[in-house]
């Protein structure tokens, strides 16, 4: 399927993975989404299911509230990392806290993508962007944020993983996070959250191969791929 | 049988919230109004309901428009500076049409101001607040009593017109104690949502709960929508209550706890022999403006009485439109006018320099 994002850019891959795995999961009737402020706000256009499109770095509030009417329903949020780790970094780590039983897809990029490329939280020290001219400078700026470290030391978070989709064996084991993530929620154990390292060939201004190399040469060593934290899954 | 019971007006809202249906609540501590979101921790837990309180009023709201996007008749509260902090998600609550009831117990300002009874958040709720051209039906009760019935009204109109209502307190309402029927509220069932993202359960075409419209032609549609149903609401749900309007010479006008103190205003000036009536505008948004402008064909002359330094007698200079002269007397910082102050503006008007 075509869609709006850019030639090279890892939300269109990602945007099928989320859906493959609500397909296998078989709940597609019950499914919810909350697509967020940045290149994926559209999201909602790629999903045959009900969604929401929430404030910027407020999904994981809306979830709640749609968790807490429907609490039968596959609920979650498609966040970038500007709209997760800067604005919204309050209801991340609230909603973690709380263990909201939802699932949070969030999409690390390392740059603001639907603003034109501007620093984001989880910039690379040194990388250069439209608001680090210089390269991200330590004492300005301070050293990029790492997510999935941090939430795995809240208490109600059950699942959490980085993945990358950069090739096809990654793509496979970030399926395999997203699948096991929405199987936590449905079992009721908390919150869960897949981080997946991506590409912005348009703002880092590099070719989609470039920017793929770029990403594992850069973005990984910095963002370790792995499951961080993960509940003791139930004897089938 | 009338079963009258003494209860707080924080928590007659709560309860009244509950008997209309409400079963999800998410807030966030604030003077005057914390005693509403203690209420609704301890009564949602009893009834099988949603209590959360969020990390934020920012959050709050958020939650908010996830329940009210799910189908769900949902409520928050808070106070003028926890207002300002959800204005982004009513104007994202409006601009998506879901019906939700805010309320706001309002204290001094600006900043952090003051814990005490205010009326300084009139501007803000009646003339959207947050960002883009939206209205909020605002409601303002006067007594406990009122308090209760017209939480139960906000819901239904909410529901009615798939928009944002405000329940507009002061500090003064909210805190105090007055005799209170819940046995005789009556409420409408809940309307069917077919709009709401419930998840598709069967049906063939998502639900899509949303306020971007990327085309300006599509955006512009989305707008002129908004103002044919704010029209068909200012066309209909216009509410205010007139004493001794009818032979006033002087009419005052006057909502919430201020309209109570004014009309005691009134019963001293009355019992002097003058002419002095109240309007008391239930609706604030929409405004009463049709009416005041019927008055001012007869009335000589109005005297607007706020908790602030001037906020509605904007409107009602409008709505006279030059017709008669239009006084203003406020107090502000949680400082309430005392009858006679008033009264003393009334002489003062019909028989001082700026006479009638
Ligand atoms: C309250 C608010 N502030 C700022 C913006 C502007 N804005 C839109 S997208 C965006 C950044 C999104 O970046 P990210 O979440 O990393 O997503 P990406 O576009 O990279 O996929 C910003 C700052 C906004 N829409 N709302
Ligand atoms: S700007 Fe970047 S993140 Fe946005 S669609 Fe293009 S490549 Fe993807």
């Amino acid at each position: 399927m075509a869609t709006h994002y850019c030639p090279g850019c890892h939300h269109g891959i990602i945007h099928r993975l989320v859906a493959e795995v609500i397909d296998e999961l078989g709940v597609r009737d019950k499914a919810i989404g909350v697509a967020s402020v940045g290149c994926s706000v559209l999201a909602y256009e790629y999903f045959t299911i009900d969604m929401f499109q929430a404030a910027h770095g407020r999904a994981p509030a809306v979830a709640t509230g749609i968790k807490r009417v429907h609490s039968d329903a596959t609920v979650f949020t498609y966040q970038g990392d500007g709209d997760l780790a800067a604005i919204g970094c309050g209801e991340i780590v609230h909603a973690a806290a709380r263990g909201e039983k939802i699932t949070t897809i969030f999409v690390n990029n390392a740059i603001y993508g639907m603003t034109g490329g501007q620093m984001a939280p989880t910039t690379l020290v040194n990388q250069v962007t439209t608001t680090s001219p210089y390269g991200r400078n330590l004492e300005n700026s301070g050293m990029p944020i790492r997510i999935s470290e941090m939430l795995s030391t809240i208490d109600g978070a059950k699942f959490i993983a980085r993945v990358a989709v950069n090739n096809p064996t990654n793509m496979s084991k970030a399926k395999q996070a997203i699948k096991r993530a929405f199987e936590i929620q449905l079992r009721g154990e908390g919150f869960t959250m897949v981080e997946i390292l991506s590409t912005c060939p348009t703002n880092w201004g590099k070719s989609p191969v470039e920017a793929a190399t770029w990403l594992e040469e850069n973005l990984i060593p910095y963002y370790p791929l792995g499951i961080f934290k993960a509940p003791e899954e139930v004897v089938k | 049988m009338a079963e009258k019971i003494l209860m707080k007006g924080n928590e007659a809202i709560g309860e009244a919230a509950i008997i209309a249906g409400c079963r999800h609540y998410f807030g966030y501590p604030i003077t005057p109004q914390t005693e509403l979101t203690e209420y609704m921790s301890k009564r949602m837990s009893n009834i099988g309901g949603v209590f959360v309180q969020a990390e934020s009023e920012v959050a709050a709201i958020n939650m908010v428009y996830g329940a009210a996007g799910a189908g769900a008749r949902a409520m928050t509260s808070s106070s003028s500076p926890g207002i300002s902090l959800k204005q982004e998600g009513i104007s994202y609550i409006a601009g998506a049409e879901l019906p939700c009831v805010i309320v706001n117990i309002m204290r001094g300002g600006p900043g952090l101001g003051s814990i005490q009874p205010s009326q300084c958040d009139y501007f803000q709720a009646t003339k959207g607040g947050g960002h883009g051209d939206y209205r909020n039906i605002v409601l303002a009760p006067n007594s406990v009593q009122e308090l209760a019935d017209i939480t139960v009204l906000s819901f239904e109109l909410a529901d009615e017109y798939r928009n944002p209502v405000m329940l507009l307190g002061d500090g003064a309402l909210g805190q105090m104690m007055e005799p209170v029927d819940l046995t005789m509220i009556k409420t409408k069932n809940i309307v069917s949502k077919p709009w709401a993202a419930t998840g598709l359960r069967g049906r063939k075409d998502p639900n899509i709960i949303n306020s971007l419209h990327l085309k300006p032609e599509n955006l512009e549609k989305h707008n002129i929508h908004l103002q044919e149903k704010y029209k068909e609401i200012r066309s209909k749900e216009v509410r205010y209550e007139a004493i001794n309007t009818e032979d006033a010479e002087l009419i005052m006008i006057a909502y919430g706890i201020t309209s109570r103190i004014a009309r005691s205003a009134m019963d001293m000036a009355r019992n002097k022999g003058m002419k002095v009536g109240l309007l008391r505008p239930i609706t604030l948004w929409p405004f009463p403006e049709l009416v005041i402008s019927k008055l001012a064909i007869r009335a000589q002359a109005f005297l607007t009485v706020e908790l602030s330094a001037g906020q509605m007698v904007e409107d009602v200079r409008l709505a006279v439109n030059g017709a008669k002269p239009v006084y203003f007397y406020g107090r502000m910082g949680g400082m309430m006018p005392s009858p006679k102050e008033i009264y003393e503006q009334i002489v003062n008007i019909m028989y001082g320099k700026g006479g009638l």
